[in-house]
């Protein structure tokens, strides 16, 4: 146990010092960048009625980072704008605040990063790999896969460098993970709704999930009883929806709009470069200029589910958790290969599923989460020399730390 | 390759982008002073208030680095740019530290060898212990955030010890000399030295293994005398060419500067200064003291001040107070000739002495005590669990260096960090030796969960009290005093067992 705390502490304390580097659009107008984004939502939110979030109005311009996610992450602001609103008003004064740039203001957020990490990431890494003999048989195994997920280091240089809240959403997963890896099926996809709820991302490991669930029903001894319990998922599933969408329900437009917003279909194959199949292939073939977005997604949705099929049908057919991992690895690299509108920050979707198989299969996990990084390397290099700086600094740590574990 | 796992601890820290403290600057100024300067102005300039106060050959080591450093930022070179932090100077500096750092790494894996042979180390334990040593959390604190050069000189000390574990005494020597015209800090681990280099190199023995005095020494000892002549030469022969040698000699002691430093250090003249407060606030409120002047000691401002109740101290009286309490270490070991350990152990109790009892000491100096005492940590139960306490008290006391709340997090998780390592090493390597006991006892445990009252009280009771503007360091007081308390109780209990050994 003071292993698993070591790593923890050490985790933490890496986090921290990237928090010390600039975030991203410091000092940059008239946008910023996505910190700026972070604590405009907190501005909104905290100021306009909840049925203006989502809606283009005077006082809320979406085309300065209007909100894009889905309502936890709403909610979620609204909270640390209520706290920030209680610490310092000018954080979030209605159109006055943008781009407010403090020390106070920086410590702030980056202590809002931290407090989501200890409330929901690390309980939920210490559900997932502590005593759970489903995924390494051997302890220290189980420990390697856990240093792996608490210490790679691409989550924490988004999170809290370029700053985003990706540890929300993730951790959410992991739990879901975790409850699933236990039996507790109702409880895993709860969670698992919740962490969709938070960032629309997570629909890269919706299929996983629905195939490994409807396959374990489906192997119940009587036809009645798969029935039962499927329908007590789907119950469930829906019943979390509801909770998470309450204060929107009464408005069937507002709930499109908010659609809208999740799912840019406006926004493009690709944006940068990304190390998706569409943005390789358009070097070649000028996607963009050949089809439309709307085909363009139409072809991407289709080349994306059929592709998943393989492992979703088997996972289907043995709904084990051993299959599970690899399923969710597999599903989503299909989608981030494939997927309309892909960010390279995606790959933290394929990453944290990796580190569950890093007991079994430490060379290919510890040089795939190497190159995950090198990408953010070459995404940031542009934004910021030091961010890619710092980037390299810790990928070769984390190479020898890796290597160790072997 | 274990080596240079752990290496990579360090640079973590140096991703500090801006706040950079005044040491910082000071370093700047010197890169600026050696490579712009002749010689002969090195000690004379003082445009800048960091003037050169370290001996030669850290001057001259200053001066190499300035060398690379016009590839990196030209700019930073020129002394009159007060206070020039480029990104680029900051990276430069920064990885300087790490750069010599790796001489740290090296003389620590030399140590553990020796400690190898002595005590029976598993693979496992032996890279435990490297990286409590190499990451000791103040060191990290005080070398890659507020910024000095103190991995690269213990690096050279523990070079220097590793020597003398392997009876390679001359070269020992050597190391050491070098040391000293690095920074004359580790004057007061000289007579430790001093001692053991005389009883070994040059006392001679009759058959039964005691002293003769009245013979000639051995021959060994006009090498180590060359030795020591010859490194002195070199460092300050340029200077006692020039005429500079008083001026040097004044630039490296200040005595000028006031018993305590702004931030005192957790020594016996904390304690007596916070008596001397004491006293002159209860003489005030019983009326036996007329009004005196209330010039507060922690204002923050380095200079000389009166006690009011108790008598005054000066140099010479902690000078023959230190020499005191060393004498018991030193007689120690003289009598106990041929082991080395022993000689680590007087080294410790010499800088501990020094620490707790010498003029204007820096909080700094306690990594003088702590770094040889984590060498010691496994060799008997007393010392493990002495070390375990000195090391958290170390750790906390250096706390105040690094004030800006960006860094809480950081010295907060580094302190935790390294204390459970500590705890992991001292599990895996005494269970399988003695009963798992613990090693402390109730007051002690009690004492060290009093430390975290005292940092909760100073990061916020203290500002929510609304005695920040009153009492401003309070706080300060408060630790200096507490940990204080702790190390003089260390010191007393590491004395009693190394005399009885």
């Amino acid at each position: 146990m003071r292993d698993y705390i070591n790593v923890c502490l050490f985790g933490i304390f890496l986090r921290w010092c990237v928090s010390l580097y600039p975030y991203s659009g410091a000092g940059k107008p008239p946008m910023f960048g996505d910190y700026e984004a972070q604590r405009h939502w907190q501005e909104i939110t905290v100021n306009l009625p909840l049925k203006e979030w989502y809606i283009n109005s005077t006082d809320n311009d979406l085309e300065y980072w209007g909100l894009d996610y889905p309502p936890l992450t709403a909610y979620h602001s609204l909270l640390c704008g209520l706290v920030a609103r209680y610490i310092n008003p000018n954080f979030t004064t209605l159109h006055v605040s943008r781009g407010f740039e403090s020390k106070d203001h920086k410590l702030f957020m980056r202590y809002t990063v931290l407090v989501i990490d200890l409330l929901i990431f690390i309980p939920a890494a210490f559900l997932l790999f502590r005593n759970n003999e489903n995924i390494c048989k051997s302890k220290s195994g189980l420990f390697s896969c856990f240093s792996a997920l608490m210490l790679y280091p691409g989550l924490f240089i988004i999170d809290y460098g370029h700053f985003q809240y990706n540890n929300a959403s993730l951790g959410l997963f992991i739990i879901a993970v975790g409850l699933l890896y236990k039996n507790l099926d109702y409880a895993s996809g709860i969670f698992f709704v919740l962490a969709l709820n938070y960032k629309q991302m997570e629909l890269y490991h919706s299929l996983p999930f629905f195939a490994y669930f409807l396959g374990k029903f489906y192997k119940e001894n009587t036809f009645f009883q798969c029935l039962k319990k499927l329908s007590i998922m789907g119950f469930v599933v829906l019943f979390t929806f509801l909770v998470c969408w309450f204060p929107f329900l009464n408005n069937f437009e507002l709930i499109f709009q908010i659609i809208r917003r999740i799912f840019p279909i406006a926004r493009g194959l690709f944006e940068d470069k990304v190390a998706s199949f569409w943005c390789s292939l358009s070097i070649i073939f000028k996607l963009k200029l050949m089809f439309s977005n709307s085909t363009m997604a139409l072809i991407c949705l289709l080349t994306t589910l059929s592709l998943s099929l393989p492992s979703s049908v088997h996972l289907f057919c043995y709904p084990k958790p051993n299959v599970f991992k690899y399923s969710l690895i597999n599903i989503s690299f299909i989608f981030f290969l494939f997927s309309f509108h892909v960010h390279e920050k995606s790959i933290l979707l394929v990453a944290i599923p990796a580190s569950l198989v890093f007991c079994e299969e430490p060379l290919i996990v510890c040089w795939f989460f190497i190159i995950s990084i090198i990408k953010y390397d070459n995404a940031f290099i542009q934004k910021f020399t030091e961010k890619g700086q710092e980037n390299q600094e810790f990928s070769t740590p984390y190479n020898h730390l890796a290597s160790y574990f072997i | 390759m274990t080596t240079k796992i752990k290496n990579l601890q360090a640079p973590y820290l140096d991703h500090y982008g801006y706040c950079v403290s005044t040491d910082f600057e000071v370093h700047r100024n010197w890169l600026a002073i050696t490579y712009s300067l002749p010689v002969k102005e090195w000690y004379k300039n003082d445009i800048s208030q960091w003037t050169l106060d370290y001996p030669p050959l850290f001057a001259l080591f200053e001066f190499i680095f300035s060398l690379f450093a016009q590839y990196f930022d030209e700019k930073m070179l020129i002394i009159e740019n007060l206070n020039y932090k480029s990104k680029m100077t900051v990276l430069f500096q920064r990885l300087t530290v790490v750069f010599t750092d790796l001489l740290f790494a090296y003389s620590i894996k030399e140590c553990l060898n020796e400690l190898r042979k002595k005590i029976d180390l598993k693979q496992s334990n032996f890279h435990l212990i490297f990286i409590i040593i190499f990451g000791n959390a103040g060191l990290l604190l005080v070398d890659h955030i507020h910024f000095q050069y103190n991995g690269f000189l213990f690096g050279v000390l523990l070079l220097s010890i590793a020597r003398i574990l392997q009876r390679r005494n001359l070269e020992g020597a050597f190391w050491f000399c070098v040391l000293l015209n690095l920074k004359h800090i580790y004057l007061y681990i000289a007579p430790a030295y001093f001692v053991y280099l005389y009883r070994m190199e040059c006392a001679r023995e009759n058959n039964t293994g005691k002293v003769k005095w009245l013979s000639l020494p051995k021959r060994n000892c006009i090498s180590l005398a060359s030795i020591v002549i010859f490194v002195f030469l070199v460092s300050f022969g340029p200077f006692i060419a020039l005429g500079q040698l008083q001026q040097v000699l004044f630039r490296l002691f200040p005595f000028k500067r006031g018993l305590c430093h702004s931030y005192w250090a957790p020594n016996l003249w904390a304690l007596y200064n916070f008596m001397d407060k004491f006293l002159t606030v209860l003489g005030l409120k019983l009326g036996y003291v007329a009004d005196v002047n209330r010039g507060s000691m922690t204002s923050g401002l380095v200079k000389e001040y009166e006690h009011t109740i108790l008598p005054s101290i000066a140099p010479i009286h902690t000078f023959l107070l230190t020499v005191i309490t060393m004498l018991p270490c030193l007689l120690k070991l003289w009598k106990s000739s041929n082991n080395p350990w022993q000689f680590v152990r007087s080294l410790t109790m010499c800088g501990f002495c020094s620490f707790l009892f010498g003029w204007h000491v820096h909080e700094k100096a306690i990594l003088l005590i702590i770094l040889p005492l984590s060498l010691l940590s496994l060799l008997s139960r007393e010392e493990t669990k002495y070390f375990t306490i000195l090391n958290v008290i170390s750790q906390y006391s250096l706390f105040p260096l690094i004030f800006t709340p960006e860094e809480t997090v950081l010295k907060v998780t580094a302190l935790l960090l390294h204390s459970s390592l500590l705890f992991s090493l001292l599990e895996k390597y005494w269970r399988s030796r003695f009963k798992p006991s613990s090693f402390l006892n109730m007051y002690e445990l009690l004492y060290i969960l009093g430390l975290l009252f005292v940092f909760l009280y100073n990061q916020f009771i203290h500002h929510l009290l609304g005695l920040h503007i009153s009492l401003p360091f309070l706080p300060l007081m408060i630790t200096s005093v507490y940990c204080s308390i702790g190390i003089l109780y260390c010191w007393f209990g590491l004395y009693k067992f190394m005399l009885n050994i």
